[in-house]
């Protein structure tokens, strides 16, 4: 699929207080969010982002609490405004539409999952999954229909009738997402959409976005807390912190080449055999001697250290759809394994 | 001589003071003529220096009693004013409160009441309620006081309906509207502290007491409070969460209001008119004062004449009343809250 630039976001600033526009010119001086706070009470939200988030992707925002990850999503289908900055979808800067065409904009263009699930309680599951094409003004027996059909593909068929208060978690989360799908929007924001539900809930979930995002390949603005979800999900990483983007990329090269001491604490904790993918850290182009087998571009570390045994002697073919493409030196993965530190906090370990 | 003689004297204010005339009964006066006594003088050391007392020593400074007959003089003096501009805009509501009596009474009883039990069964669902309110009625029919009963029944209906009609959406405006529920919430306080028999005074200058609209406008008066603050309240209390959706797929205002904020707020608007019903049970006793017709009529019969049994059993009939409906709206309340359980 061809890389087309959907979203995009260009010098957002956002400051929460009483007189935004007032306090913008010291932040764009330099001035940081402790000085903002101390001196004129005001909250620095965001500063300056840049993001472009691709077609038919997923992009997940990834940061602590308080970085400023669920304000930003929210620009995106301006639920908040921001004080400074452009948000272009599709080349259109939605900053511009007025009163009724941001409507119709949220109507047709985004739909949104929350993490709270913010289902209408008073309403049957059937109906809140049908509620976008309502709010549209589509004739009932389409808008059930199509609900009907989504609700059956998140895996609720039979459960029509029934209303949010009686479902789990898990369940009332898979109405949000039929609710989202219904709508048949191109661009889905999800904040934090899995972080209410158990671990085991949670895989489930994280496994069928990604299968629906094999067959319907939106535009996803996926927000957590949660590395791990983020790694298992993302086709483009924004790692927020403080309002500010710290590093953005392939998940994959985030983690080989992390951009400072606090990304790096970020990944220090994750798995990295589960995570890295021979594509990662294998060498392009001639084969090498010793082949001992052949492995796919898409596999992860683990199953390779699994395939060769523990022996770190051997070498392997690496193969994308049959074809070779590069060749894996078990010596370079098992380096691999070992966090990459910038030479700064290298020399901090020396000490 | 006066206490505060001295002290007028002393700023040589004795001549813009100058002789007072014969002005009317003071303070003290008028409530020791209330209690048929004979004006006690009061002199235990310093006298409060109160506007009769002032008066006293210095003519020039007005008394309490002209106070309250300038308020007096005030309000008659734009009475005809007010009373061109309510007269015609209140007139519905002596037609509607008319125009229900007379339809309730005119029913049959054998239409009247079962069609009540319906109502009852329609709103409440519940077949103990239903039983409950048939075996009240029966009752008060069998001591002869369905009449009454019927009459009061069919006042509060229409009040309670123009509540509504009137409170909703004031209380939906005031939840949407920081600056009007500061400016509403202090006259709603004043509403509900002024004592009910208070509502009549003024009411009775601008209406003649044989209109139906002077004790319509004394209980809707009453009786709107709740409903406006429980609307206000439960539209403040509908789930942000829930509001954040409704933006995000793009809602505008009226399917917000209509598709979330009103149904998510029902169990809270009911409460109100829950309360509403009783306040407005509370007041037409005490607007029987003002020719309302129904029960309190014998309650106020068996005050004047001091026949006990008959103030009594209206009384109790009045107690049934008020328990058929608070159990059929708590019951109608208790249906809504179980389809808006939430988890």
């Amino acid at each position: 699929m061809a890389n087309r630039t959907q979203v995009s976001i260009r010098g957002l600033y956002k400051i929460f207080g009483s007189n935004p526009d007032a306090a913008l010119p010291q932040v764009l001086a330099g001035m940081g969010k402790e000085e903002l706070l101390q001196e004129y009470d005001h909250v620095l939200g965001l500063k300056d982002i840049n993001v472009d988030m691709q077609a038919g992707e997923i992009t997940v925002v990834m940061g602590l609490s308080g970085s400023g990850k669920s304000t930003l999503i929210r620009h995106v289908n301006r639920l908040i405004e921001p004080t400074a900055g452009e948000i272009d979808i599709d080349g259109n800067n939605i900053l511009g539409l007025s009163a009724t065409e941001l409507l119709r904009f949220r109507q047709t263009m985004m739909s949104m999952v929350f993490q709270k699930f913010a289902l209408f309680p008073h309403r049957t599951v059937l109906q809140n999954a049908a509620m976008a094409l309502e709010v549209r003004g589509e004739d009932i027996s389409k808008r059930e229909a199509e609900a009907h059909k989504w609700l059956e593909r998140v895996g609720l068929g039979g459960y029509q009738n029934h209303y949010p208060y009686q479902l789990s978690g898990g369940m009332q989360q898979r109405v949000g997402i039929a609710r989202a799908l219904t709508s048949n929007s191109d661009i889905m924001l999800m904040d934090e959409a899995f972080s209410a539900l158990d671990p085991l809930i949670r895989t489930d979930m994280q496994n069928l976005l990604l299968e629906l995002q094999t067959e319907l390949h939106k535009t996803i603005i996926f927000i957590t807390h949660d590395l791990d979800e983020a790694l298992k999900l993302a086709d483009h990483l924004v790692i927020l912190k403080d309002g500010a983007v710290v590093q953005q990329g392939e998940p994959q090269d985030i983690l080989l080449n992390p951009a400072d001491p606090y990304i790096e604490d970020f990944v220090g904790d994750i798995n990295r055999a589960r995570v890295l993918r021979v594509r990662s850290i294998m060498h392009p182009g001639e084969d090498g001697d010793h082949i001992a087998g052949d492995v796919d571009q898409n596999a992860t570390l683990e199953s390779v250290i699994e395939l060769s045994a523990g022996n770190t002697q051997k070498n392997y073919r690496v193969c994308a759809d049959g074809v070779p493409v590069g060749f894996l030196d078990m010596k370079e993965l098992v380096k691999a394994l070992v966090p990459a530190r910038t030479n700064a906090s290298r020399s901090r370990a020396a000490r | 001589m006066a206490f505060y003689d001295k002290i007028f004297e002393t700023f040589g204010l004795t001549a813009w003071c100058g002789k007072g005339d014969e002005s009317p009964m003071n303070m003290a006066q008028l409530l020791a003529q209330t209690r048929g006594e004979a004006s006690a003088e009061a002199s235990s050391g310093i006298p409060f220096p109160s506007l009769d007392n002032l008066n006293e020593s210095c003519a020039a400074i007005p008394r309490t009693r002209d106070m309250t007959s300038g308020l007096e003089d005030a309000f008659l003096s734009v009475k005809d004013a007010m009373k061109v501009v309510l007269d015609p805009v209140t007139q519905p509501l002596s037609w509607a409160l008319d125009g229900a009596l007379w339809a309730f009474l005119a029913t049959p009883w054998w239409i009247l009441l079962p069609a009540l039990f319906w109502l009852t069964w329609y709103v409440s669902r519940s077949v103990a309620v239903t039983v409950f309110v048939a075996c009240s009625f029966l009752f008060l029919g069998f001591i002869d006081h369905l009449d009454a009963a019927i009459q009061t029944l069919s006042i509060i209906f229409v009040c309670t309906g123009l509540c509504v009609l009137f409170g909703v959406p004031i209380g939906i405006l005031m939840a949407k509207s920081n600056t009007l529920q500061r400016a509403m919430i202090p006259l709603l306080d004043l509403l509900q502290t002024l004592p009910s028999f208070v509502y009549l005074i003024p009411l009775i200058f601008l209406f003649s007491v044989t209109e139906s609209k002077l004790y319509g406008i004394a209980i809707i008066v009453y009786a709107i409070v709740p409903v406006i603050r429980l609307t206000d309240l439960g539209i403040r209390l509908v789930d942000k969460d829930v509001i954040e959706a409704a933006n995000a797929y793009g809602m505008n205002a009226r399917q917000k209001l209509l598709g979330v904020e009103i149904p998510l707020a029902l169990p809270n608007i009911m409460a109100g008119v829950n309360q509403t019903i009783m306040m407005s049970l509370a007041m037409v006793v005490i607007a029987s004062l003002v020719s309302a017709p129904g029960l309190g009529v014998l309650v106020l019969r068996g005050i004047r004449n001091l026949e006990l049994g008959v103030g009594l059993v209206a009384g109790l009939g009045i107690v049934l009343l008020a328990v058929v409906l608070d159990r059929t709206t708590k019951a109608a309340l208790a249906r809504i809250n179980v389809a808006h359980e939430n988890g």
